[in-house]
């Protein structure tokens, strides 16, 4: 199998939209996790606890992304990083202090945990801004000027909300009684968040940027236009009647309805998501650079694809597994 | 260069520097403590003896913590690349790119994933797979450890690759991995990292048992600890020795560094000390052993060993000859420290107090002398980032150094501050299990059969 650098370029494309998607999905609902930690000592135990043996791979998507980036696309890789050096910096501190807190709170002295759980709120919250706030000035193309600037900040502040959401999907699933019933009133006021958000920045490219209009408001883009948004109403409607259920019924909290409205959340993320690519396909940095301009050499992507090809249905595999093993409602945090 | 420049590459240099040194500290324990768990957990399986899972369940609480803060670190490594040395992706890009994929591809996930089954999941899963998941966690940190050293040196002895238009294109991909000095300082990583997780495990048990630990498990651990110690010790002497000739061939300018030859000489003396002047070129205060360094290096008394006026590029001499020391130092001192241990503790005799205190005085040792070697060899390969293909200087980015010393600030602070965390929770968990052993509270008959 000798592929062309068109080819391979788009594969990667692909690859680094699989890597950042896997990203938000999973290191979403857990930094989500980390801002809504709050209540009784022993909740925040349980909510710590329920993300506990997955957060740690959850993160090591977010190296995959850059190491796509890296790989494939150096060229991009540079720029980006170049454009994006204070966030960046902020990101990672962020990620630094939530990761060192998540262990440091469950071994330190007691009278130090709330400060580690401060630093968890607060590394977790840093983090997500600082990621939402990166997004926007990248599909902006890193532009200068008042517009895409405030454009930036506003895209943090959906990215945390949509963060938030996810985890208190998360955490309605995997708690029970009072903590799930607070869940449940976090995930309806992030989702109105999220969904106010998503409209804003869909009409901001709509309207700011002529060239992803063009893209949508023609043929298979104007079908898309009409479905996505479609999809994504019945997927809001099949959370709203989840959590309809959840709030008359306390008992049913144990129930297949708990999952429901995380799995709603996650067909969300991947219906925005697909959203973002096609708006964007194959431009590696919007407007600026093509996904194929920005690639490595074929031999060197080559070499790459077969490790791909056999070891990520692999980690794919024991990921699930993973989430199999710790299937079902948290248990005690307890450390052997 | 401008003067700008000149700064955003001092500045750039001195964060990769506290970044690498700063996250090399963690790995360097949890690769070879990985081993340890996987052999404490196999004792415990094969024996079922209780002791064994006290063990485990005491030292995997610490490989958590090392572990998560090696993590973070690491993520921050993954970022350097693009925002401080662009030009060193767009040089060999096509080289070093696929090399960390693989680790992320083969290790990362691997070893993240299987440690959250390895921690939390002990009740939920059958033992046999629980202590699987063990010893996926220690493929895993070794793997990795594979592909960065692989990278590390064929950034140092490069082969297997063309250059056109001043871009590095892969030829070989087996040459590029187990280029010339791969194995050779692979496996003095790997030992490396032996020594420092077994100073780590016996330095934290003598400490608790001078804290009063009367259980058997602190003692068993430690006897585990020394009796591993006073083995890969004696081999890492082995192994450097070997490492040596392999760079005397491949990097002859940084030999004469470590050395202190200022001129090709014959039979070069071994110096034990020495303070080397590079303006005059020359060694004050030499305390040196004739004709010993010639025969190490060329196995003749009267070999010749060039000196470093014969290079054109030549590193700074006194960071590579002082780390050289201190590293052999240390190592020399912990197969005293090793041996002495095994004949001291043989026969479950108790410890003297002047040797427990020693053995907490060197809980990190390890760290110290990974830290020399590693800047033995890495401000060694200088001015070159990869030898003879680029240079440190031309590799950094042209971002303002205003931007350089901001983030240099914010991530030292940030590290100190961790690392006070770090050492304190270190300490408080040995001092914590001494009054109180959490699972002690548990009748082990029962937790034996639930594992």
């Amino acid at each position: 199998m000798n592929l062309e650098l068109e080819t391979l370029a788009l594969v990667f494309w692909c690859l680094l939209g699989v890597a950042v998607f896997m990203y938000a999905l999973l290191d979403g609902y857990d930094l989500g996790v980390g801002m809504l930690l709050s209540g009784s000592e022993s909740e925040r135990d349980r909510m710590v606890a329920s993300i506990g043996p997955f957060w740690d791979a959850n993160e090591t998507w977010l190296v995959l992304a850059v190491g796509i980036l890296l790989i494939a696309f150096p060229a991009a890789h540079s720029v980006i990083l170049r454009e994006l050096y204070l966030p960046a910096l902020a990101l990672l501190v962020g990620l630094i202090l939530r990761g060192v807190s998540f262990d440091f709170r469950a071994k330190a002295i007691s009278p130090l945990r709330p400060l580690w759980d401060h630093c968890f709120r607060f590394g977790s919250l840093l983090a997500s801004l600082a990621q939402g706030y990166m997004l926007g000035r990248y599909v902006t193309g890193f532009a200068d000027g008042g517009l895409p600037v405030l454009f930036a900040c506003l895209s943090a502040l959906c990215v945390a909300a949509a963060y938030v959401y996810i985890g208190s999907a998360w955490l309605v699933m995997k708690t029970e009684g009072e903590l799930q019933a607070r869940a449940l009133r976090w995930l309806r006021l992030s989702g109105a968040l999220t969904l106010l958000g998503l409209l804003f920045i869909t009409a901001f490219n709509l309207l700011v940027r002529p060239e992803v209009a063009a893209r949508w408001l023609h043929g298979t883009g104007l079908v898309l236009l009409v479905v996505l948004p479609a999809l994504g109403f019945v997927c809001l409607w099949w959370i709203e009647r989840a959590l309809g259920t959840l709030y008359k019924n306390a008992s049913c909290s144990c129930s297949r309805t708990a999952r429901k409205p995380f799995f709603g959340v996650v067909t969300l993320f991947l219906l925005a998501f697909s959203a973002l690519g096609y708006s964007y396909f194959p431009y590696v940095i919007p407007g600026r650079m093509l996904a194929i301009d920005a690639a490595s050499a074929a031999a060197s992507l080559q070499f790459i694809l077969w490790g791909v090809i056999l070891v990520l249905p692999l980690i794919l595999a024991y990921t699930a597994f993973s989430y199999r093993v710790f299937w079902g409602k948290s248990e005690d945090l307890r450390y052997y | 260069m401008e003067p700008e420049l000149l700064n955003t590459l001092a500045l750039s240099r001195a964060q990769f520097a506290l970044n690498i040194s700063f996250h090399i500290l963690f790995p360097s324990i949890t690769i070879a403590l990985a081993w340890l768990l996987f052999y404490f957990k196999l004792r415990f399986q094969l024996s079922g003896h209780p002791v064994w899972m006290r063990i485990y369940r005491f030292w995997v609480k610490l490989f958590a913590l090392t572990f998560a803060l090696g993590v973070v670190t690491g993520i921050t490594m993954s970022f350097q690349f693009g925002t401080n040395w662009p030009g060193f992706m767009e040089t060999v890009g096509n080289i070093a790119g696929p090399l960390l994929g693989y680790e992320v591809l083969t290790a990362f996930f691997l070893e993240a994933t299987f440690l959250g089954i390895m921690l939390f999941g002990i009740h939920r899963v059958p033992a046999w797979l629980h202590t699987l998941a063990t010893l996926l966690v220690a493929v895993g940190t070794s793997l990795s450890a594979f592909w960065i050293i692989a990278l590390n040196s064929w950034m140092q002895t490069p082969a297997g690759f063309v250059m056109e238009n001043g871009v590095a294109m892969p030829v070989d991909w087996w040459a590029i991995i187990f280029n010339p000095s791969m194995p050779y300082r692979l496996s003095h990583v790997m030992l490396a990292s032996g020594l420092t997780a077994c100073f780590f495990v016996a330095g934290i048990s003598a400490y608790r048992l001078r804290k009063g630990d009367a259980k058997q498990a602190p003692r068993k651990a430690l006897r585990v600890a020394l009796l591993a110690a006073a083995l890969i010790a004696p081999l890492q002497a082995f192994v450097g020795d070997l490492h040596g000739l392999n760079t005397f061939e491949h990097q002859p300018q940084k030999i004469a560094a470590m050395e202190g030859v200022w001129h090709t000489e014959n039979g070069a003396p071994l110096l034990l000390f020495a303070w080397p002047d590079e303006t005059r070129q020359a060694n004050h205060f030499p305390v040196a052993i004739p004709k010993l360094a010639s025969l190490i290096l060329t196995h003749d008394p009267n070999g010749e060993i060039r000196g470093l006026n014969e290079f054109e590029h030549t590193p700074p001499v006194k960071p590579v000859f002082f780390g050289f020391r201190i590293m052999v130092g240390l190592g020399l001192l912990m197969i005293l420290m090793a041996w002495a241990g095994v004949w001291l503790t043989r026969k479950g005799r108790g410890m003297p107090g002047w040797y427990s205190g020693a053995l907490v005085a060197m809980t990190f040792s390890g760290w110290v002398a990974t830290l020399a070697g590693w800047y033995v060899t890495e401000i060694g390969r200088q001015p070159w980032l990869v030898t003879g293909v680029l240079k440190t200087a031309d590799a950094v980015t042209t971002l303002p150094a205003g931007n350089v010393s901001f983030s240099f600030t914010v991530y030292a602070l940030v590290y100190a501050g961790l690392l006070v965390a770090y050492l304190h929770t270190v300490f408080y968990m040995a001092r914590k299990s001494v009054a109180v052993e959490e699972y002690e509270t548990q009748p082990l008959a029962l937790q034996g059969a639930s594992v």
